[in-house]
Formats: C-alpha cells, sequence, structure tokens
C-alpha cells in the first residue's frame, strides 16, 4: 500500500479516536463539575483537564478566566484549537477524502455524514439539549465508525493501519483520563473512601464505559486501586492500556517490514510490562510518573511508526 | 437572427410524445407532485453523503458544490444510438490515427490536407514525441466526445475531448441515483446498463500496458484531493480497485516509474493519470509543478511506462484542428464521415474573420485553447458592450479565435424553479481504445439550467441528467 495512504489512513483512526476521548474527558469533567463544591474547586478541575491535555496555554491566548462554557467552547467549536472535536471531526473527514477510494463507501459516507452534522452543531444548540447529548452524539458516530470500519472493510494492510491508529491513539488517551482524575485524586488507603470521592470514581468509569464492567469484574466497593488496575491492567476491557497495547502489537506485527524490527520491539516490550505488571508496584513507583512516562513512550512509538512505514521512502532506500 | 425552434427530446413539433418517451411522460404525469418533490430533496440529501461533489477553490473543507441532477432523463432510442456509436467509433479512430502520424511520417501534412505551419506551430504539439512509439499505437485511450443535436434532430460533434476528458463518475452516479429512486421505473423500460465502464477502463488501461509485461500495475494519477475532479479521480481507482497516487507517491529510477509503498518501491506499468501534460514532470515540462513526476518523461519514451491518454494528444482536440477531422477520417479510413461537424470560421483567415466581425451577434465564438465555457462568447445572448469588447479581442489576435453558428440546441423537459420547463442539453459519450474500442451506451448527459442558456458546464451552473439508451 502506499506510504501516504497508510498514513491517511492512520491519522483518519486516531483524529476519530481523539475526538471520542475528548468527548469522554469533557463529559466526566462536566459531570463531575455538577457536584457540589466551591467555584474555585471547578475551576482547578476543568484547569486540570486542559493541562493534561496541553492545551492551557492556548487556552489563555483565547480566554482570560477559566469557566464551563469557555472551556466547553474552546475545546468543541474552537477552529483555531487544534484539539477540539471540531477541528478533530474535521481531520478524520480530510484524511479520509484523501483516501476515499481505499475506504469501503459505507466508511466514507459515514466519516463525511459525521462532519456534516458537526458543520451544523453551535455552542448554543449544544447546550440546549445538554452537553451530555452531544458527547453522547460524538461516541456513537465514532462507534459506528469503527463498526462499519469492522464490519466493511478487507482484512489487508489498510485495515491493520487503521486499527494501529485507533489503539495507539486510545492508550495515550486513556493515560490522559486517568491523568486527570489523579491528578486532584490522590488514592488513599484501599478501604477509605469518601462519598465525594465515590462519585469522582464512579463518573471516571462511566466516562470510560467502565461502571458496568468494574460491578462485574470486582463485584466490590470502587477502589482507587481497581480502578487503575482495571483501566491500567486488565486487558479484557477494552479502552485499558494493555487492551490497546496488546491491538497495537498484534497489528504492528503483522505489518512488519524491513525496517520495522526495533518498532515492534520496543511495542512487544511496553505490552509485555502490561501484561505481567502489579498495580501495587505501579503505584509504588508512583502513579502520575507511571502515566507520564507510558504516554512519552506511546509519543516515541507514534514516531517511529511514521518512519517506518508512512514517511515516503526515497528514491535511493 | 433570432432563434425560435428548438428539437424537443420528448415532444414532437405537434406536441405529441415521442415513443420512446410514451411510458416515461405517463409515468410522470402519474405521480404526485410530492412524491417528485420528496425524490428530489432526498437525491440532494444522498449526494451530499456520498460526498459527490466539485471542490470549490479556497472555501472551507466539506463546502464541494453538488452538481445539480435532474431526475428527467434523457432517453435515446436503440436505432439513433447505434448510428452514434459508429459515429463514434469512426471519429475516435481517425484522430488516433492522426496523433500517430502527426508524431511520425505526417502523411497527412505532406498530402497537403491540413497546413503543416497549424499543426507543427501549436501549443499542444509536443515535439519531445515525435518517434516515440506507444502500445497499440494508441494515444487517446479516453475519449470524450461532445455531441449535440440541433435542427430537426441531427447529431453535430461539437468538440474532442482527448486529454483528460472527465465526467464519466457522474453517468455512473446518476444512474445508481434513479436506480435508488425510482427502481420501478427500470422495471418498465429496457436500459442498457452502464455499471461494467470500470471493468472496461481496467481492461482497456491494461491492454495497453508496456511490451512484455504480462501483469501490469495499473493506478490513477490525480493532483490531489482539492483538485475539482478529485471524486472522480478516487471514484474510477476504487471501482477499478487500483492505487489512487498523486505525483509524490511515485519516483522514476533508471527510466522505471516506482511507487513508494510501505513495503518498499513497486514498479508501476500503466498511469491513468488525470494531470494535464504541462505538469507531468517538472524535469521536461513546467519547472513549478508540485504535483508531477521528475524523469517521467524520459520513462516514458523509453516505453517503460504508459501514460494514459500519451502525451500530445492536444494536437488532435485543439479548436483549431477541429475543422479538419471529417478530412481525416477521409484520410486515414477511406471512409465518409458519420458524424455532421459544426461549420466553423477559423478567424487567422482575413475571410473568416472579416465573416465573425460581420455576424458576432449571431454567431459562437471561442478561444482556440479555451475548455470549460470560459472565455466564450454566445452572440445572440450576449449583450452590445459584451460584443463590443470581443470584437477588440478578435481584432487584437484574431489566431486565437474561431466562430461558428449558433446552433439551436435540442432540449428536454428538466425540474427548475417554477416547474418542469425545457432546457438545453448536450451529451458527453466515453469512447475507449487499447486493443479494441469499446463503449458502453449513452455518456453524460449536461443541461443548461438556466433559461435560455446554451452553456452547459458544470462550472457554469449546469447540471446532469441520466443518459438512458433503450435496448431495441
Amino acid at each position: 500500500m502506499l506510504s501516504r495512504t497508510a498514513d491517511h489512513l492512520f491519522w483518519m483512526a486516531r483524529y476519530m479516536e481523539r475526538a471520542e476521548n475528548t468527548a469522554r474527558i469533557l463529559d466526566v469533567t462536566y459531570r463531575l463539575s455538577l457536584l457540589p463544591q466551591s467555584e474555585a474547586e471547578v475551576q482547578t478541575m476543568w484547569g486540570g483537564m486542559l493541562k493534561i491535555m496541553e492545551l492551557e496555554d492556548a487556552f489563555h491566548v483565547r480566554h482570560e478566566a477559566i469557566t464551563p462554557e469557555a472551556v466547553l467552547a474552546f475545546m468543541i467549536f474552537d477552529r483555531e484549537n487544534p484539539g477540539s472535536i471540531y477541528r478533530c471531526l474535521r481531520a478524520t473527514r480530510e484524511n479520509a477524502h484523501a483516501v476515499r477510494g481505499t475506504l469501503t463507501s459505507e466508511l466514507w459516507e459515514t466519516s463525511n455524514e459525521t462532519w456534516l452534522k458537526m458543520r451544523d452543531f453551535t455552542l448554543a444548540k449544544m447546550m440546549e439539549s445538554g452537553p451530555g447529548a452531544f458527547f453522547e452524539w460524538v461516541k456513537y458516530r465514532s462507534h459506528l465508525s469503527r463498526g462499519v470500519t469492522i464490519g466493511t472493510m478487507l482484512q489487508d494492510e489498510s485495515l491493520r493501519f487503521i486499527r494501529l491508529g485507533t489503539f495507539l491513539e486510545r492508550a495515550d488517551n486513556t493515560a490522559r483520563i486517568l491523568e486527570v482524575k489523579y491528578l486532584n485524586l490522590l488514592p488513599g488507603s484501599e478501604d477509605d473512601v469518601h462519598t465525594a470521592d465515590y462519585y469522582q470514581w464512579s463518573a471516571l468509569l462511566h466516562s470510560v464505559s467502565a461502571f458496568e464492567v468494574y460491578r462485574r469484574v470486582y463485584r466490590d466497593q470502587i477502589t482507587p486501586l481497581r480502578v487503575a488496575e482495571l483501566l491500567v491492567l486488565r486487558a479484557d476491557m477494552p479502552r485499558s492500556l494493555a487492551r490497546s497495547m496488546k491491538e497495537v502489537y498484534s497489528n504492528l506485527s503483522r505489518l512488519s517490514n524491513v525496517r520495522s524490527a526495533e518498532t515492534e520491539r520496543l511495542a512487544g516490550e511496553l505490552e509485555s510490562h502490561l501484561h505481567f505488571g502489579r498495580i501495587e508496584s505501579i503505584f509504588e513507583g508512583g502513579f502520575r510518573q507511571y502515566l507520564e512516562n507510558f504516554r512519552d513512550r506511546i509519543f516515541d512509538l507514534g514516531c517511529r511508526i511514521s518512519d517506518d512505514f508512512l514517511i515516503p521512502t526515497t528514491a535511493e532506500s | 437572427m433570432a432563434i425560435t425552434k428548438f428539437f424537443n427530446e420528448m415532444t414532437a413539433d405537434d406536441g405529441s410524445v415521442r415513443a420512446h418517451y410514451a411510458a416515461y411522460a405517463a409515468w410522470l404525469s402519474d405521480t404526485p407532485a410530492d412524491r417528485i418533490a420528496r425524490k428530489r430533496a432526498e437525491a440532494d440529501s444522498l449526494f451530499h453523503r456520498f460526498g459527490i461533489t466539485f471542490a470549490v477553490y479556497g472555501e472551507e473543507s466539506g463546502t464541494e458544490r453538488l452538481i445539480p441532477f435532474d431526475i428527467i432523463p434523457r432517453i435515446i432510442p436503440a436505432k439513433e444510438w447505434s448510428d452514434l456509436e459508429a459515429g463514434l467509433r469512426q471519429r475516435v479512430k481517425a484522430l488516433n490515427s492522426f496523433i500517430h502520424d502527426i508524431y511520425h511520417d505526417q502523411e497527412i501534412l505532406k498530402a497537403g490536407h491540413i497546413p503543416a505551419e497549424q499543426v507543427l506551430n501549436n501549443a499542444q504539439y509536443r515535439p519531445e514525441m515525435q518517434g516515440v512509439n506507444v502500445p497499440c499505437d494508441i494515444y487517446a485511450h479516453i475519449a470524450g466526445v461532445d455531441v449535440v443535436r440541433a435542427g430537426a434532430g441531427e447529431f453535430y460533434v461539437l468538440e474532442d475531448n482527448l486529454r483528460v476528458p472527465s465526467g464519466v463518475s457522474y453517468m455512473l452516479e446518476d444512474r445508481r441515483m434513479m436506480m435508488r429512486l425510482f427502481p420501478e421505473l427500470f422495471a418498465r423500460h429496457r436500459v442498457a446498463p452502464v455499471e461494467h465502464y470500470p471493468d472496461m477502463l481496467l481492461h482497456t488501461l491494461r491492454s495497453v500496458a508496456p511490451v512484455g509485461v504480462t501483469d501490469p500495475t495499473v493506478v490513477v494519477m490525480t493532483p490531489g484531493a482539492y483538485n475539482s475532479a478529485y471524486f472522480e479521480h478516487a471514484f474510477l481507482a476504487q471501482q477499478m480497485g487500483v492505487e489512487l497516487v498523486e505525483g509524490q507517491d511515485l519516483f522514476v529510477r533508471e527510466d522505471q516509474v516506482f511507487m513508494r509503498t510501505t513495503q518498499g518501491p513497486r514498479r508501476v506499468d500503466v498511469i491513468y493519470r488525470r494531470v494535464d501534460d504541462d505538469f507531468l514532470d517538472p524535469q521536461a515540462f513546467r519547472k513549478d509543478s508540485m504535483i508531477g513526476v521528475p524523469g517521467l518523461l524520459n520513462a516514458y519514451r523509453a516505453g517503460r511506462v504508459t501514460l494514459s491518454n500519451a502525451i500530445g494528444t492536444g494536437v488532435a482536440d485543439d479548436k483549431s484542428i477541429y475543422p479538419y477531422v471529417p478530412e481525416m477520417i477521409r484520410f486515414y479510413l477511406g471512409e465518409e464521415p458519420i458524424l455532421n461537424n459544426v461549420p466553423t470560421y477559423m478567424c487567422r483567415k482575413p475571410e473568416d474573420l472579416a465573416y465573425t466581425l460581420a455576424h458576432l451577434s449571431e454567431l459562437v465564438v471561442k478561444e482556440v485553447h479555451g475548455a470549460g465555457g470560459y472565455g466564450m462568447l454566445v452572440g445572440p445572448a450576449s449583450t452590445k458592450e459584451e460584443i463590443a469588447t470581443f470584437r477588440k479581442y478578435l481584432v487584437a489576435n484574431p489566431e486565437k479565435y474561431i466562430a461558428q453558428p449558433t446552433l439551436a440546441l435540442s432540449n428536454c423537459p428538466t425540474f427548475v424553479e417554477s416547474g418542469v420547463a425545457p432546457r438545453h442539453l448536450d451529451l458527453r459519450p466515453f469512447v475507449l481504445s487499447g486493443t479494441e474500442v469499446q463503449m458502453v451506451p449513452g455518456g453524460l448527459t449536461r443541461v443548461a439550467l438556466r433559461d435560455g442558456s446554451l452553456v452547459v458546464n458544470s462550472s457554469q451552473g449546469g447540471g446532469t441528467k441520466d443518459t438512458w439508451v433503450l435496448e431495441a
């Protein structure tokens, strides 16, 4: 397959996944901001989210004060903000457009239709029916896009680059979602969960569609350690770091070319750490440290995949 | 000269419905207006969702415009089509022979049928092609010949498009849309299918692969996603199951073309290029081309890759060469032309210029190298000021213009804001030439949506209709 085509497929999938996870992060932050608390606390929460999305400075260029409405406007509709859902869906569609001949018609139409609908949304319209409904819409469009991908695309290289993009992005994004929470929720002892905290943790679980899963897996109280274990180490949890890395590794190893051996090794190494890791030892070294380090390694993998597969080889190579 | 009477595709002069439109006209009058309105709205939203659009430069992505689609088909009876088809095959065969001759022995010039300077001084003549042999001696593998009906219904060829003719994707999508919206109509009519066009195209492209290549790799080459015809490029690549490449995806090493893939370089044998000659190779043609492939011309001249269409076909579809096509048919095929040419005044000739200047308000004046409906004057539809401006252009550069009588283009009932009204149309059938000449029945029907307009180009607000050739 053309390197350029692979590049567009990879980024098409990454931007769709990013749009979905941005909706998830905004959703959980919005829900938490509705809990009884002081205005300062609410501001800290939104500020923390912007920080983890690495968009704090960009936000302050555009807005003075952190208010829920300003952050939502910035993170959803702002055309100047490359991380806004608007921009993610536009980039998804632009990448799909560039390779529409490689996609099935259904997949192209899904992405095109998502973008056409997104253009019709406005902040006022969204606030009227509640941001929750909008976030739901973004998630469902992403679900649909993934379902159409799996349900219609030939299982060849193109599908693998799409899947690779999806899971590399998800690994990064789930780590960020965890960071947002662990920023102001320092896990205490296992049996000491306050009522207020309970809502915080359950909101986090809801944001990654893991609330029911948690109940089923642990059949017990919600504790920070288990939440972390579920979202980091449980490979049967579809949005966990372990599951994402398993998918990254297996798709990557099937795409293998003459240059990619080291990239595969690094992905495999990261995957096996998650496979054999224990949450207690991760916490001992500091959870936030761990997540930051994990995201650095995901970033590095992304660069390597680009170099190995996506940047056109020169005439000399 | 005011034009008063037009040939109507659906109804005869006495007001009766023509036989081949009878079933359709009955259906149309039986179908409630609100159902039609619903279907028309559905067609619009489907075209948007499918992204069957052409890009509008300088606007935000996703604001591509739709080419208006009209649900009243243009119907052609079997016998008319078979005559037309024979004429088109004849014409394209002669044109390919002409291009081959021009780039080899130039017999037709030696025989004095066409003034040599008309050909050799033409900007579309490519000296780089002189003496180069191409597979099957075929240059224009894909030809889109614009045909109109005028007068009492006879066909005229308006223009031979032999460079990168577009529009075939709309022909296919219009059919898909009609079958989706009105399946019952296809049960009532024996409409000749067109859906196998991509298959035929692939077959044609494979048949002209470089000598010795048994399982050729075919690609479609596009200027990129922002080109106005990008939808068509992507569509054809997808339908044929071949890669859609841009110039940056290709490179030439030792006269062999390769594409850059995730598994390293892969050889390319046939390039269906939708890029103009000028932009193909910055080493040979325009140096500033960002969409070409350095070294492509050398690989091509060495016979290591087939370009489709060949370089230099423009020498045969130029408006200054057009008047000589009937002569080509007689010269190369020893046959009389089946299709009419429109009488053409070549303004480089003093007597033709004088006639043109004296009859500007009746004539259509076109730029010799113009395309897309730009830079033309439709005399009867123009103001005194427009005519005066054009007069200045003509006097300053007469060799840049030709003039033709304003044809009374046929019209066909079409949905417009005020209801159903007759609008003028043309037809672009596509002729594929490889080891054999092939066509699907029909082509793309374009319709001028503005009342009285004779310009059907989509860039000038034209629309399209599904074209039905009825089987006998």
